[in-house]
């Protein structure tokens, strides 16, 4: 009350009240600061987007040089993951695999959220039959359980990265309509959206600077819960010969190659799948946190 | 209850055309003729011909779908480029193989996920809480596949440990491959049950706790109702409808994890089956697999919400 007056009586002076937006933001990261393990699953994501950045400059080999004579050799001191069957070091592989693994998580998921978060705001704000059609449309979309959607487009496209990264993309899609539509569906029907459609805003005005960013906390949860499992699925493809093309260093396609090798070498498999573990891990923490801290039912 | 059985078999039928749509269009997608790429880039003309002819590509979309849709109602899912038997045929013996992996893979991860599930609930912040907790995480972070692979290299081919390490001196109990013995059952089982173990877990937990916190509970222990019997009676039971759900759309997740869990144990499923075909570009299978995959999700689906509500009756008077 006393701002407004102030506002008022001399705009000059005025204390601009403080965004809500802004505080509630503080207010959530002062709630994930306190989440022990959110914070551990952002700091190593954090790691490994610099290890993606900056880690291939420091590998102590190339990516793709051959060396048959050290073949299959368990980790030692020169090679600390071991080498492949074609005496390739694993470890470098590894470290050029992380930004592999992150490029397809973050993309495909951008791409995904993007067409789903339009879709359900659509969805949920128009209601009726447009609403119908794109629902049951992401009805059939879910019809296919897990990596098998993945993996009818994959076989449809033609095994490459970037129709895997296009594939688990649309595998996302539904996820995050569903969960748009919900929440534009409980904000339409507030008094500023009916004050914004009085003042004659547009509806992609209303949509995208009024709905969006008060639903923005689940959505920005569900993704990152996403790309935890974008990079299990995009893995998995690239397992199943369906993604990632040799020699290139994909986690998935390189544990494939170590199963080949397990009589004699244990280590061509395990190690990209420990560092698969450790990427989920993260966005999957990280993403529990998150939804805590925006959690409004949980707000102090 | 009746009226809302049938009204949920008639919401199904728009998911299942969308379903076959989506199935059938997997032909027209691919990039290039399909007559072309499924009798091999170097095929005479006449070959690729034949292929367009035996595929019904001449006839115009709609009359290609409708007589994909009548023959896949009357159980003809065409026939296996590569060995020239009906799809039907083919998939026939590995159907029941998957379902038995992803049935399995179920009873397993229900057993798990509740067991941890309750006892984290019961415990909440205990060691033993803290404990499942961060298995369950790792449970729904790691590649079945990967897990697989790991499972057949302890327990199917054995590692050399040190000698020190007592029990575990030769630790190749299973088959690493095939299916139908116990001893190649187990493997697979915990590989594809594992993450569904965990996230039933999860969900029991969170779901108990909500439910332990309420005041019908409250009242139970004021009224000296044993602890055993407040946990068991009153607080499970309605924890366990919204793990109903989950464990639906677990089987499906199962269902489609088959695919690498099969491809991992070289399991003669449908997911192995799928595989196989999308490699040698034999689309009738992988389209009659992904569309009999699919359908059985959707009657789980269909099962559970009807279970789901049968269970929670406050549903009803809304």
């Amino acid at each position: 009350m006393s701002e407004q007056m102030q506002t008022i009586d001399n705009p000059r002076t005025a204390v601009k009240p403080p965004n809500p937006r802004l505080k509630n933001a503080k207010i959530a990261y002062n709630k994930l600061k306190k989440n022990k393990a959110a914070m551990i699953g952002g700091f190593m994501i954090l790691f490994f987007i610099a290890v993606a950045f900056i880690g291939p400059y420091f590998t102590p080999y190339a990516p793709e040089t051959q060396d048959l004579v050290n073949k299959l050799q368990p980790p030692s001191a020169d090679h600390w993951f071991g080498t492949d069957h074609y005496g390739r070091d694993i470890f470098s592989r590894i470290i050029h695999g992380m930004s592999i693994t992150l490029y397809i998580g973050f993309f495909s998921v951008a791409m995904g959220a993007t067409v789903g978060v339009v879709l359900g705001m659509v969805s949920g704000y128009y209601g009726g039959k447009i609403d119908t059609v794109i629902m049951r449309v992401m009805d059939v979309l879910l019809a296919f359980p897990g990596i098998l959607l993945a993996l009818a487009i994959v076989s449809v496209l033609g095994p490459s990265l970037n129709n895997v990264i296009i594939a688990v993309a649309i595998f996302s899609v539904p996820v995050f309509a569903r969960i748009v539509r919900g929440s534009t569906l409980s904000v339409r029907k507030l008094e500023y959206i009916d004050a914004m459609k009085a003042l004659g805003a547009s509806d992609f005005r209303i949509l995208f600077k009024h709905i969006l960013p008060n639903i923005a906390s689940p959505i920005i949860v569900q993704a990152t819960l996403s790309i935890a499992t974008t990079v299990l699925t995009a893995a998995g493809l690239s397992f199943l010969g369906l993604g990632a093309q040799p020699p290139m260093p994909e986690w998935g396609a390189m544990l494939s190659d170590g199963r080949n090798y397990m009589y004699n070498a244990w280590h061509v498999a395990f190690f990209p799948g420990v560092m698969i573990v450790l990427v989920v891990l993260a966005f999957n923490i990280f993403g529990d946190g998150l939804r805590d801290a925006l959690d409004p039912k949980m707000k102090e | 209850m009746f009226k809302f059985i049938v009204r949920r078999l008639l919401q199904t039928i728009p998911v299942l055309i969308g379903v076959s749509i989506l199935v059938f269009s997997l032909m027209h997608l691919i990039p290039g003729d399909p007559a072309v790429i499924m009798s091999g880039e170097s095929a005479p003309e006449e070959q690729v011909e034949n292929m367009r002819e035996r595929l019904g590509l001449n006839d115009p979309l709609h009359v290609q779908y409708f007589n994909y849709v009548s023959n896949a109602v009357q159980g003809d899912l065409g026939s296996s480029i590569r060995s020239g038997r009906d799809v039907t045929d083919e998939i026939g013996g590995r159907f029941w193989v998957t379902v038995e992996l992803a049935i399995y893979s179920t009873i397993l991860s229900i057993f798990l996920g509740l067991i941890a599930g309750i006892v984290s609930a019961t415990r909440q912040y205990s060691f033993a809480d803290t404990a499942l907790m961060i298995v369950a995480l790792f449970g729904v972070s790691m590649p079945n596949f990967w897990l697989g692979l790991m499972l057949i290299q302890w327990f199917a081919i054995g590692i050399d440990l040190p000698s020190w390490v007592p029990f575990l001196e030769d630790t190749a109990w299973f088959k690493p491959s095939g299916w139908g013995e116990l001893s190649q059952v187990i493997l697979p089982v915990i590989t594809l049950g594992t993450s569904g173990a965990a996230i039933i877990a999860r969900m029991t937990r969170s779901s108990m706790l909500e439910v332990i916190n309420q005041d019908y509970i409250r009242t139970a222990r004021a009224k000296g109702v044993k602890e055993r019997v407040v946990v068991y009676r009153h607080a499970l039971k309605n924890a366990l409808i919204p793990v109903v759900t989950v464990v639906g759309l677990q089987f499906g997740a199962l269902l489609g994890g088959t695919v690498l869990t099969e491809t991992v144990f070289a399991i003669n499923g449908m997911g192995k089956l799928i595989i196989d075909s999308i490699q040698a570009r034999d689309f009738p299978i992988v389209q009659g697999t992904i569309l009999v995959v699919a359908l059985l999700f959707v009657l789980v689906n269909m099962l559970v919400d009807i279970a789901y509500r049968f269970l929670n009756k406050r549903i009803d008077l809304e």
